[in-house]
């Protein structure tokens, strides 16, 4: 099981600056180990976003997104107390889902 | 006794497969376009057609990186209805890095550390109203961050 998210949601104004953390190799396929062999590639492949259940943003990114991604998004139209669910789907089928509360 | 363990504990699996389930609607990743070894066929891969430059696409990077595996890349579309941003790192062996799908309640705002292989220029396209806009920077970049 991946570890899970540090998910960070804060109300300013009229926009909610949500700023997620996730703990992931994010392996190119380029880099060797200390053997000198070629680490094979592992990487997030699709980000999603709910808010309140609903879906918000969907993302697909690339090896290149640099190791344990930090992603910030900016929501409108919600509030302080609302419930963000953020979710990633790796090359593996691995996945890891968490959630956070507006403040 | 049993009896009534047991169904605690398929009560916990249920609950446990209700709850990672239903949250995954996601766009299947786009194989052909995160594979191309080109900006131009990503971009195909995607779908993406003619574009016009946009200075509505703001794209916040550092001029000179010093170090190629993390670099921060903030972008913020300020064209009305934008309903994609897609990031393409010209001269890294996969270009296409991101896309970007905005549903009604997200800005069309992102904020991302990426890797670059070398100097390039970030390229980033924007869908709205049915047009697409684009906008790049270029990133210098003292050591590469592909290998290591």
């Amino acid at each position: 099981m991946a570890e899970p998210m540090k998910i960070r949601a804060v109300q300013k104004g009229d926009v909610t600056d949500v700023r997620v953390l996730m703990v992931h190799p994010m392996e190119t396929g380029q880099r060797k180990d200390t053997s000198g062999n070629i680490v094979p590639t592992h990487f997030i492949q699709e980000v999603s976003v709910r808010l309140n259940g609903k879906s918000v943003l969907e993302g697909q990114i690339s090896q290149a997104v640099s190791r344990n991604p930090v992603f910030s998004f900016r929501l409108k139209g919600a509030k302080v107390g609302d419930k963000i669910d953020i979710a990633w789907l790796d090359s593996k089928g691995e996945r890891s889902q968490s959630d956070a509360v507006i403040a | 006794m049993n009896s009534l363990r047991r169904s605690t504990l398929q009560f916990a699996a249920a609950l446990t497969a209700g709850l990672l389930l239903p949250l995954r609607a996601l766009a299947a990743w786009n194989k052909d376009a995160f594979g191309a070894k080109t900006a131009a066929d990503a971009l195909k891969g995607l779908g993406v057609g003619a574009s016009a430059e946009s200075k509505d696409i703001v794209i916040d990077a550092p001029q000179i990186a010093e170090n190629g595996a993390v670099v921060p890349i903030e972008i913020t579309s300020n064209l009305t209805n934008t309903k994609s941003i897609v990031v393409v790192i010209e001269k890294n062996p996969f270009p296409l890095t991101a896309k970007f799908d905005f549903g009604e309640g997200a800005l069309p705002y992102v904020k991302v550390n990426v890797k670059m292989g070398e100097s390039s220029f970030v390229r980033v396209l924007a869908e709205a109203g049915g047009k697409f806009y684009s906008a790049s920077k270029e990133v210098k970049v003292t050591i590469g961050g592909c290998g290591g």
